[in-house]
């Protein structure tokens, strides 16, 4: 492991003043990710800059009924108010990781944590992702884990969050800051797709500092669900997963958000399954129409082919639960 | 052998992501792992460690593990995979349970840490620890410590615990031997449940 600098601000101001100062700053908050990228040597930051100390810990609602979740604010997070308005949002999260990892992971890191592509954390492999225009070692190797939905030539991992994938279900927004100000950017554009650059994973600038994450206020996210399938029943990464809100009126859906977890580079959002749902009532059928489109354009590799049962059996799940419960 | 050659023998075995990654990969990181502190980087940390202020000099590449292990001497945290998949490690910080190997020392100044070595009252053991000797918690004895302070964490973070839902909220440790049945009554008796509790 390269030896790094370790700063710990006490403000906001003062992180992102180091960000700017520092090309070679790397952002630590619960470390869960990052301390294993030093140690195998994936990442290697001239400095650290601890934001534990910031204060960005707070869940805090809006006037209007939005939320700000701090980016700080742990994935153990516990607070039955959110649970009431945004259920997919606590189950993808309890889903995630362990117990002690939860107690720890925050809210940012989740959003940015790396590709779990094993090729891209062993550096001895090639990995475009890591060195551009290194090669794709997953593209010869075992794919088995990898994405059925927006891979490129280039680069064919997923996203390993749970959480993300909730975040896009829900229309939610990261709010950012550097020494420029402040920006918003939906958690829908926050990912990129690999395309020819997989090295540019997200839509952060590198001196940019995630503060909060906004939740748009109800009632839309209070009719929800996450659905993870993974290798064993918990402490495992998705191998697909879904995210679903929906909102029945008058019999039919009028609105919903069908999001996958698991098998893209970014939570991928699927159109097809909500048009489907669009305007029809939500029951076997139309239920089994919206898991059949969800499905709809995957391209699968031997290895991973499974993963088209396996979105049809989560989007099917969430859905049915969802029914169940209006 | 060297890290790579010992890794790439693991990944012709079947790839896993993550959580999985562990079990055979560890054995060559702890082998090579450890860190060569530079001489002039060392920053100095205060932990309460078991009750007892320390103060130590710490590289800031130090896990909180291995400050545990090799600077405060207290070895009841194992390094099981030394990348967050199998809960040996496992620590209190400031009362919630955590993982030692994913965190660094420099980064808890003036954080109060607990390990399985502080659980016990003299020579009087924490009611969790008795739990796992009564009903045999374990067998090689790996995994335990780790065990053993979740549990307590556990406890402190849901007091309404119910038995069914401990392999669940137990499921950030490990046990190789498979202990679990076992573990989990132990905990549910140190948690006072009986068998539909
Ligand atoms: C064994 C294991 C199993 C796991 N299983 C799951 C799972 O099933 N589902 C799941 O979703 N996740 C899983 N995870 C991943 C875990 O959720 C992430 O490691 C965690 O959320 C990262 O958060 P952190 O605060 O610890 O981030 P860190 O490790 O501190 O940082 C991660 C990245 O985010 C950047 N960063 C962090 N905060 C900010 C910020 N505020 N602004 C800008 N940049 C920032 C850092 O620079 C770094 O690049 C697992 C992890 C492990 C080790
Ligand atoms: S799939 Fe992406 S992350 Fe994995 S080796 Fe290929 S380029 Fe790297
Ligand atoms: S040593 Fe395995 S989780 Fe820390
Ligand atoms: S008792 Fe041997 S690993 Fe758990």
């Amino acid at each position: 492991m390269r030896t790094f600098d370790y700063t710990s601000p006490r403000t906001v101001d003062e992180a992102v003043r180091l960000l700017a100062d520092h090309p070679g700053a790397d952002v630590i908050a619960g470390g869960t990710d990052l301390v294993t990228l030093l140690r195998d040597g994936i990442r290697t930051p001239t400095h650290l800059v601890d934001v534990n100390g910031l204060g960005l810990d707070e869940v805090s609602w809006q006037p209007g009924g939005a939320v700000r979740i701090g980016a700080l604010c742990r994935n153990a997070i516990d607070d039955p108010a959110l649970g009431r308005a945004y259920p997919v949002l606590v189950k993808a999260l309890r889903a995630g990781a362990s117990p002690q990892i939860r107690n720890r992971a925050t809210f940012g890191g989740n959003l940015l944590q790396s590709v779990r592509c094993p090729y891209f954390r062993l550096p001895e492999f090639a990995c475009n992702r890591r060195t551009p225009g290194a090669g794709c070692a997953a593209l010869h190797g075992d794919s088995r884990h990898h994405a059925i939905f927006g891979t490129s030539e280039n680069c064919i991992a997923v996203h390993p969050s749970d959480c993300a994938v909730a975040l896009l279900a829900l229309d939610a927004h990261v709010l950012v800051q550097s020494t420029r100000g402040t920006r918003r950017i939906p958690v829908a554009e926050l990912h990129r797709l690999p395309g020819r650059t997989p090295h540019e994973e997200h839509a952060l600038r590198r001196d940019e500092l995630i503060t909060a994450v906004e939740l748009p206020a109800g009632p839309f996210g209070a009719h929800s669900t996450y659905v993870k399938a993974r290798d064993r029943a918990s402490f495992a990464f998705a191998l697909a997963s879904a995210a679903a809100v929906v909102a029945v009126r008058g019999g039919v859906v009028r609105r919903s958000r069908i999001c996958l977890g698991g098998v893209a580079p970014k939570p991928w959002r699927s159109t097809a399954a909500e048009e489907a749902l669009r305007g029809r009532p939500l029951d076997d059928a139309v239920i089994e129409a919206a898991a059949d489109a969800a499905t709809r354009d995957a391209q699968t590799r031997p290895d991973n082919a499974y993963k088209v049962d396996l979105v049809h059996g989560v989007v099917r799940q969430a859905l049915t639960e969802l029914r169940e419960q209006s | 052998m060297s890290e790579g050659t010992n890794r790439r023998t693991v990944l012709a075995g079947g790839l896993t992501v993550g959580a999985g990654l562990a079990v055979g990969s560890t054995l060559a990181r702890t082998a090579t792992a450890g860190t060569t502190p530079a001489p002039n980087t060392r920053r100095s940390v205060s932990l309460v460690v078991n009750g007892t202020r320390r103060r130590l000099e710490v590289d800031p590449r130090t896990s909180l593990l291995d400050a545990l292990r090799d600077q405060v001497g207290l070895t009841g945290a194992k390094k099981g995979c030394d990348q967050g998949a199998c809960g040996a490690c496992t620590v209190l910080l400031n009362g919630r349970r955590v993982l030692s190997c994913l965190t660094l020392a420099v980064m808890h100044d003036g954080d109060e840490v607990t390990t399985v070595e502080g659980l016990a009252s003299g020579d009087r053991r924490h009611p969790m620890q008795q739990a796992f000797m009564d009903l045999d918690g374990f067998q090689c004895g790996f995994c335990t410590s780790g065990q053993i302070v979740s549990a307590v964490g556990l406890l402190a973070e849901k007091p309404d615990l119910r038995r069914a839902e401990i392999p669940e909220l137990m499921s950030g440790n490990l046990c190789r031997c498979a202990a679990y049945c076992n573990i989990r009554d132990a905990i549910a008796t140190a948690a006072g449940l009986g068998e539909d509790g």
